[in-house]
């Protein structure tokens, strides 16, 4: 049995060891929105946070994070900026990628309220979206500085 | 003119309305329109329709769209073709996923399948005609209630309104009655000028989904008493398993079963986690397959071998061997490009389930007939009681036109008896995919004294994608998608000729966003380059020289001129670079701007700007996605992709041996819709094409060297730049 704090719930799953925590997520928890694309952490259509820092589920074994805190797509607030700029800048086209975009984006802003162009590439670069939609990713971003700037 | 729908059994109408539900069909005969509602006493319609529309008493309309919504909008952009005919309230219009079935198949192409950027398009006339029938419906409805001339009411709002009376009424409350009226046949259709919704910005209607990580996809769709499977497909082409290690793989817990299919050897179980250790455990053997010594090398060498044979006549137009032997400049040039992968991010999958009485299938598909004839074909169920489920699709771009995956989970859950969930790892994705077809191309130009192009002969090699999945439409061993793009030019040129030589290989090719689009005009418009600076002029006047009797081309050239700044110096040590082509009814044209650093070969896009004339545009903002993200994917192919072959198999296996382009990589693009009144054209494929030729002159413009071979990667550059 692992212990599993995923968007501030607990879980007790019974779970081979070494499994990665992106199974775990979609097949035993049914918190699909982490999506699956390439396995070995190159994409980035994965990423959730553990205790606040951005990690690709499909590389991460399940019993190290065992105590963590996990937030993943189904854990942000409809409401925060950044799913609301999302919205706003109509950024998702397939959408199949966006959740870890947006777990990414997420990060960017907790660690840095104003960034650039260049540190929203900086940030950004490593996480793939077949569709085109990177320069509404960037749009969006800047697009939830603001709203969270306007609302403090 | 009405229709009387009562004696005629053409069709058994399946859908079951509440209210008022209207059904629209393109027929041989033209338009047609019918009164659907369902009910005890509903009337079989005599003629197949393609689209329904539906009004309820709760005041919402529903648009049935048998097409998938891939990203490219197109659920939304078809309901606004409803919305705005029928002067609803767009806070209450909505779409449904409509199952597989006859009424939904394109009204052009025979299908229920979402290509060919066809989904607007092809039914911008019928889905208005719809709304507007119902509006007419609505309207008559309300002034038999309120016994005042039809003339005297008017539609807004989702409301009818007798101004003279102060009195409305909602299309809710109308819909009952006007489900009992005949339907107009010829409903007038709005001025352009009039338009309240086509044209304007809109929400997609499935971003929020997407947002909150709720939309499902395919690989989220879980069954009762469904068990995962995957498939260890062979390393190579024409491999099979000659031995494995069932017990081995049965010995994992959670295995249910280790099954072989005809495309590998499947191994089901409760949980993904345990089936990949199932797979694992196989310990496979494949035999030495058709090709095993196929590579990189050997591809390459197969196609410089095909291009010397001869092949068959795509086009003759003049005497092209007349005008180059007049020619004052005659050139030849080279182009070859590589097989390229779809690297949809969502990986193949599908669910199926095949019981007693009916078959269910859970897909991310582009094509529901493709996929219902599967289920009809392995269940031995007529098509009927194979219901198709539409997902989300992580990605399309063609490949999933393919029914490979859901083959594999038909005869799975028919060899289990219960549901079975296929999900192909990114390596089985890359190493089975149905590629974007390598191509070599040879063309032979010729200048006349004037400087203009006076002779232009082509040879094409590449495989067939035709030949495997529509070869009906291969007629004189031409497969017409391989040579698009150079039998339809969008230059008059005097004298013409094309030759294609059908390539065999062992590589299955297919359906990749513009298909032949995407290929051959990078030859051509290199090509068309190459002309204009052996002939000394400018590759944009050069251009719009032969566009004398295609004014669309004209117009779009122009525009790109005027936005791009084309004739003023650009910022020191940049290139700048054309293209144009039309496709999918579109022209498209693309000025790219781009530095060239000489030691590595690193190139730098900086901006794009892109040109399009798509007729009627009617939701400007998924047109404007659809520019952005074609050009990405044309640029990330020109720039960093290839497929590489090795011991006679697929090598490449992720995304990290097949780069994709990532943000840094990516230019600021501008996209300008020209306003026009020409045919409507698609959207989601034709801002592919310009990419790759644009950016090979820019590069020259740039740093004087020609960029023939695919992709631009620094060693590609460099290798370039030593040869020139």
């Amino acid at each position: 049995m692992i212990s599993l704090n995923v968007n501030g719930q607990g879980y007790q799953v019974d779970v081979p060891s070494g499994v990665p925590l992106l199974w775990v997520l979609r097949d035993y928890l049914h918190l699909t929105g982490t999506k699956y694309s390439c396995g070995i952490g190159e994409c980035g259509a994965c990423t959730v946070l553990i205790d606040d820092q951005i990690e690709r589920a499909c590389t991460v074994p399940v019993q190290d994070v065992n105590g963590s805190q996990i937030i993943t797509i189904e854990g942000i607030a409809k409401n925060h900026p950044v799913k609301r700029a999302w919205v706003l800048e109509q950024v998702p086209q397939c959408g199949y990628c966006q959740s870890g975009q947006i777990m990414q984006a997420v990060s960017l802003l907790k660690d840095n309220q104003n960034p650039d162009e260049d540190e929203i590439i900086a940030a950004m670069d490593d996480i793939l979206c077949r569709c085109g939609s990177y320069p509404r990713i960037k749009r969006a971003i800047k697009t939830a500085v603001e709203l969270q700037r306007k609302e403090g | 003119m009405h229709s009387n729908l009562s004696r005629r059994t053409f069709l058994k109408y399946t859908v079951t309305g509440v209210g008022l539900t209207i059904a629209a069909g393109l027929t041989p005969i033209g338009l047609r329109l019918a009164n659907a509602t369902g009910g005890e006493d509903k009337q079989p319609l005599d003629f197949k329709p393609n689209a329904f529309i539906e009004i309820h008493p709760d005041n919402t309309v529903t648009v049935l769209v048998g097409q998938t919504e891939l990203g490219q909008g197109s659920h939304t952009g078809l309901a606004m073709l409803v919305a705005e005919e029928l002067e609803a309230d767009w806070k209450l219009v909505g779409v449904r996923q409509a199952p597989a079935a006859e009424e939904f198949k394109d009204p052009f192409m025979k299908m229920q399948i979402t290509g060919g950027s066809t989904s607007i398009r092809h039914r911008y006339d019928l889905l208005r005609k719809a709304g507007a029938a119902a509006r007419e419906m609505l309207i008559q409805a309300a002034a038999m209630t309120w016994e005042v001339p039809t003339a005297e009411c008017m539609a807004a709002d989702s409301r009818v309104i007798h101004k003279k009376s102060d009195r409305n009424m909602t299309y809710g409350e109308l819909s009952l009655k006007a489900a009992e009226l005949m339907v107009p046949q010829d409903p007038a259709l709005k001025k352009a000028s009039l338009f309240k919704i086509i044209g304007t910005h809109r929400e997609r209607f499935d971003i929020p989904a997407k947002v909150e990580g709720t939309a499902t996809f395919g690989i989220d769709i879980t069954v009762p008493d469904m068990c995962i499977a995957v498939v260890a497909h062979p390393p190579g082409y024409g491999m099979k398993a000659e031995s494995y290690d069932s017990a081995a793989a049965k010995k994992v817990r959670g295995v249910l079963a280790v099954h072989p299919i005809e495309s590998g050897v499947a191994v089901c179980a409760e949980t993904l986690n345990a089936a990949f250790d199932g797979r694992d455990a196989l310990n496979i053997k494949w035999s030495s397959g058709s090709h095993p010594n196929l590579d990189d090398k050997t591809v390459e060498k197969l196609y410089y071998e095909a291009i010397k044979k001869p092949g068959a006549v795509a086009r003759n137009d003049g005497d092209v061997n007349l005008a180059l032997g007049q020619a004052s400049t005659q050139h030849e040039a080279t182009y070859f490009l590589p097989y390229l992968a779809h690297a949809t991010m969502e990986p193949m999958n599908c669910t199926a389930y095949i019981a007693k009485d009916r078959c269910q299938i859970w897909a991310p598909t582009q094509t529901q007939t493709g996929v219902q004839a599967a289920g009809a074909t392995i269940s031995g169920l007529p098509p009927e009681k194979v219901d198709v489920i539409t997902t989300y699709c992580g990605g399309g771009f063609g490949r999933r036109t393919e029914t490979l995956v859901v083959v594999e989970a038909l005869q799975l859950s028919k060899a289990l008896g219960r549901p079975v969930k296929v999900i192909w790892t990114r390596e089985e994705d890359f190493k089975n995919d149905f590629f974007r077809p390598g191509i070599l191309c040879r063309i032979k130009g010729g200048l006349d004294a004037e400087g203009r192009l006076s002779a232009w002969s082509h040879k094409v090699a590449s495989s067939s994608i035709m030949s495997r999945v529509f070869p009906q439409f291969v007629k004189d061993k031409i497969d017409p998608s391989a040579v698009e793009g150079i039998t339809d030019m969008d230059y008059s040129i005097p004298n013409v000729y094309a030759e294609y030589v059908m390539l065999e290989m062992p590589i299955p090719v297919g359906f990749w966003r513009s298909v032949g689009n995407s290929s051959n005009p990078f030859a051509v418009e290199s090509f068309i380059d190459e002309m204009a600076h052996l002939g000394r002029k400018d590759p944009l006047e050069f251009r719009l020289g032969m566009l004398k009797s295609n004014a669309r081309g004209r117009r779009v050239v122009e525009m790109l001129a005027e936005k791009s700044a084309w004739g003023k110096p650009i910022k020191k040590g940049q290139g700048r670079g054309m293209a144009l082509r039309t496709s999918f009814g579109s022209t498209v044209g693309h000025v790219v701007e781009v530095s060239v650093d000489k030691t590595s070969g690193q190139i730098t896009v900086h901006r794009i700007i892109c040109v399009l004339d798509c007729g009627p545009a009617v939701y400007p903002d998924a047109i404007r996605a659809q520019m952005e993200g074609g050009v990405i994917f044309g640029l990330s192919a020109a720039l960093k992709e290839k497929v590489r072959f090795s011991k006679g198999g697929v090598l490449t296996a992720n995304y990290d041996d097949y780069p994709i382009l990532t943000m840094s990589e990516t230019p600021e693009i501008e996209v300008h819709i020209v306003k026009s009144d020409e045919k409507i054209g698609g959207v989601g494929e034709p801002g592919v094409p310009p990419v790759a030729p644009a950016l090979g002159n820019a590069i020259f413009d740039a740093i004087g060297v020609r960029i023939r071979h695919l992709p631009m990667t620094p060693e590609n550059v460099l290798s370039a730049i030593k040869r020139a």
